[in-house]
C-alpha cells in the first residue's frame, strides 16, 4: 500500500511530469481493482471557469488531434451513470450540507475516471477533460473544506499529462455569461455561500475566491495558465502549442 | 470573508478530532450478525423510557444515496473507491443533517454503525487506510463505541436462523475471494473482524464479548450509559417544563 507525498512533485513547465519512481500515477494513493501502470494514452485536462472558453478550446483541440490521427474521447464533470441524475436533482432544492455536496462529487469522479478515463487510456486515447479534480477541488475549498482534505480525497485521481488553466479576467467570464447564458448562474456565483443576496456581488467574490484556489493548484500541481481574454483562436494557437510539447507531433509524422 | 463549517475545525492528525459540544454520541460496532442493532434498539427504549430525547441514525440510509448505492449494488456497478466514496456522502449527509445539529443543541445522539464501519470495511476492499481517514475527517470522536465482537460462526448462525439471503457486496464477492457465496461471506466477514480488533485497540472501543444473551449484553450496554447522563438534561428540562 502506498502512501502519497506530503507535497505532490512539480515540475517547471508541469509537463512531462512523471510519478514518483514505483508509485502510482496518481496523487499518491492506487486505485483498488484498477491497474493503471503501463497506460498507454495522455490524459489532458483544461481548467477553467464558466465563460473561460473552456468548451470551446475543448472543441478545438479535439478537432486539432484527430486531424492528427489521434483518438479522442472526451470527458467532464457530472457525466457518470452512476449519479448524475441524483446530483442535478440535489442541486435543484440545494439541500445538501458542502461536505456531502464535495463528496457525491467525488464518487461521481471515481466512477467516470474507473468506468470512463482508465479504460480510453489503456486502449491508448487522448482523453480531453473538460474540467477535472480542480474544479471540485477549488468548489469543495470555498465551501469550507480545508486543502489537505480536499487534495487527499482526490489521492486517487490520474496525474494528467498537461493541465491548462485558462485564465480569464471576471468581467470577461461574466460579459460571457450574459452572452450565452442571459443570466449569472446560481452556483457559478456561488449563491449557496451566502457571500452577499445581490447576485452580481456574489458572482465577483465568489470568482475570486475560486480565482485564488486556481493560483494555489497551479503552482502546487504544475498547470500551464494561457490568457483567456482574448478571441477563441488566439487561445487555441497557445493550446496547441502546449499540446505539440507532449505529443511531439511524432503520430503526425508517421501518419505521412 | 467565509465562516467556516463547523464540521471543518481543526482536528488531529489521522482522524476526526473530539467534539466540544454539550450533547452524546454513542456508537454501535460489530460484524452482522453481532447483536448490536438490536442492542441499540434496546437502549434507546430505556433512554426514551428516562425522559431523554435521543436521536438515532443507521448506516446507508440517507435518501440521497440510498437510491444510488442500491442501483449500483443490483447491477455490481460499484468499485471500491466508488462504494466507499458514496458510504462517505451517505455519512456526510446524515452528519450534517442528524448527528452534528442535535449534538450540538445537546441530545444523545444514537448511531447504529459510524465511520468504523467505513474504515473496516473499506480497508478490507483495498482502500488505503490513510485515505479513508481523511475522508471522515470532518467527523467527530463518539463519547462511546461498543464494539460486539462475536466470532465469524456465530454471526454466520444468526443470519441463517434470522433467513436473510447473503447479499453479493455482505458477502465480499466483489473481491473475489471465493466462487461459493457463503465462503466468501465468512472470509470477508473475517477481514471485517480483524480490522474492527485492530480499532478496538487503536481508537478504543469498548468491547463486549456479544455472545453473551440478549439480557445480560443490554444489562451491560446500560451499565456503561449510566455514568454518562450524570448531570445530562432531560428533555423536558430542554424544554423548560420542569
Amino acid at each position: 500500500m502506498s502512501r502519497r507525498p506530503a507535497k505532490p512533485p512539480t515540475s517547471a513547465m508541469g509537463v512531462f511530469r512523471e510519478s514518483p519512481k514505483g508509485g502510482p500515477p496518481t496523487y499518491g494513493y492506487r486505485i483498488p481493482g484498477s491497474d493503471v501502470s503501463g497506460l498507454k494514452g495522455s490524459l489532458i485536462v483544461i481548467e477553467g471557469s464558466d465563460g473561460s472558453g473552456r468548451t470551446t478550446e475543448c472543441e478545438l483541440l479535439k478537432d486539432y488531434l484527430e486531424v492528427q490521427g489521434h483518438a479522442v474521447l472526451e470527458t467532464g464533470l457530472r457525466r457518470s451513470n452512476l449519479v448524475s441524475k441524483q446530483i442535478d436533482r440535489a442541486k435543484q432544492g440545494n439541500v445538501l450540507g458542502a461536505t456531502t455536496l464535495a463528496l457525491i462529487y467525488a464518487a461521481d469522479f471515481a466512477d467516470q475516471l474507473e468506468n470512463k478515463i482508465i479504460p480510453a487510456l489503456s486502449a491508448g486515447f487522448v482523453v480531453l477533460a473538460d474540467r477535472y479534480i480542480f474544479t471540485l477541488m477549488a468548489r469543495a475549498i470555498v465551501r469550507g473544506a480545508t486543502r489537505e482534505w480536499a487534495s487527499e480525497l482526490y489521492g486517487f485521481a490520474l496525474r494528467p499529462r498537461l493541465t491548462i488553466f485558462l485564465d480569464t479576467r471576471p468581467e470577461i467570464l461574466m460579459h460571457r455569461t450574459f452572452r450565452t447564458y442571459k443570466s449569472l448562474d446560481f452556483w457559478e456565483s456561488g449563491m449557496d455561500i451566502g457571500l452577499s443576496r445581490d447576485r452580481f456581488e456574489s458572482f465577483f467574490r465568489y470568482q475570486a475566491l475560486i480565482k485564488a484556489e486556481f493560483d494555489w493548484m497551479a503552482k502546487e500541481y504544475g498547470f500551464v495558465q494561457i490568457n483567456g481574454n482574448r478571441r477563441p483562436e488566439e487561445v487555441h494557437r497557445d493550446v496547441r502549442e502546449c499540446v505539440d510539447r507532449i505529443t511531439g507531433r511524432t503520430h503526425l509524422e508517421s501518419f505521412r | 470573508m467565509i465562516t467556516l463549517d463547523s464540521s471543518q475545525r481543526p482536528r488531529e492528525a489521522g482522524g476526526p478530532g473530539r467534539h466540544i459540544y454539550p450533547g452524546k454520541l454513542v456508537v454501535f460496532e460489530g460484524l452482522d450478525g453481532s447483536g448490536k442493532s438490536t442492542q441499540a434498539q434496546l437502549l434507546l427504549k430505556y433512554l426514551s423510557s428516562r425522559g431523554y430525547h435521543v436521536f438515532f441514525t443507521e448506516w446507508n440510509s440517507s435518501d440521497l444515496t440510498s437510491e444510488i448505492i442500491r442501483r449500483g449494488k443490483r447491477k455490481n456497478l460499484l468499485t471500491p473507491t466508488t462504494f466507499s466514496l458514496l458510504h462517505a456522502t451517505d455519512f456526510a449527509d446524515r452528519f450534517e443533517r442528524n448527528i452534528l445539529p442535535p449534538l450540538r443543541a445537546g441530545y444523545l445522539v444514537i448511531c447504529d454503525r459510524y465511520i468504523y464501519t467505513a474504515y473496516a470495511r473499506d480497508v478490507a476492499r483495498g482502500c488505503d487506510p490513510d485515505w479513508v481517514r481523511n475522508l471522515y475527517s470532518f467527523a467527530v470522536q463518539p463519547d462511546r463505541t461498543f464494539y460486539f465482537r462475536v466470532p465469524v460462526e456465530t454471526a454466520r448462525r444468526r443470519k441463517d436462523v434470522s433467513r436473510l439471503k447473503i447479499k453479493h457486496y455482505e458477502a465480499g464477492m466483489d473481491l473475489g475471494l471465493a466462487k461459493d457465496v457463503g465462503e466468501s461471506y465468512v472470509r470477508f466477514q473475517g477481514m471485517l473482524k480483524r480490522q474492527y480488533d485492530l480499532l478496538a485497540k487503536s481508537e478504543g472501543f469498548h468491547t463486549i464479548d456479544a455472545e453473551q444473551s440478549i439480557e445480560s449484553l443490554q444489562k451491560t450496554v446500560r451499565g456503561a450509559i449510566r455514568p454518562m447522563l450524570e448531570g445530562f438534561p432531560k428533555e423536558k428540562v430542554l424544554i423548560h417544563e420542569s
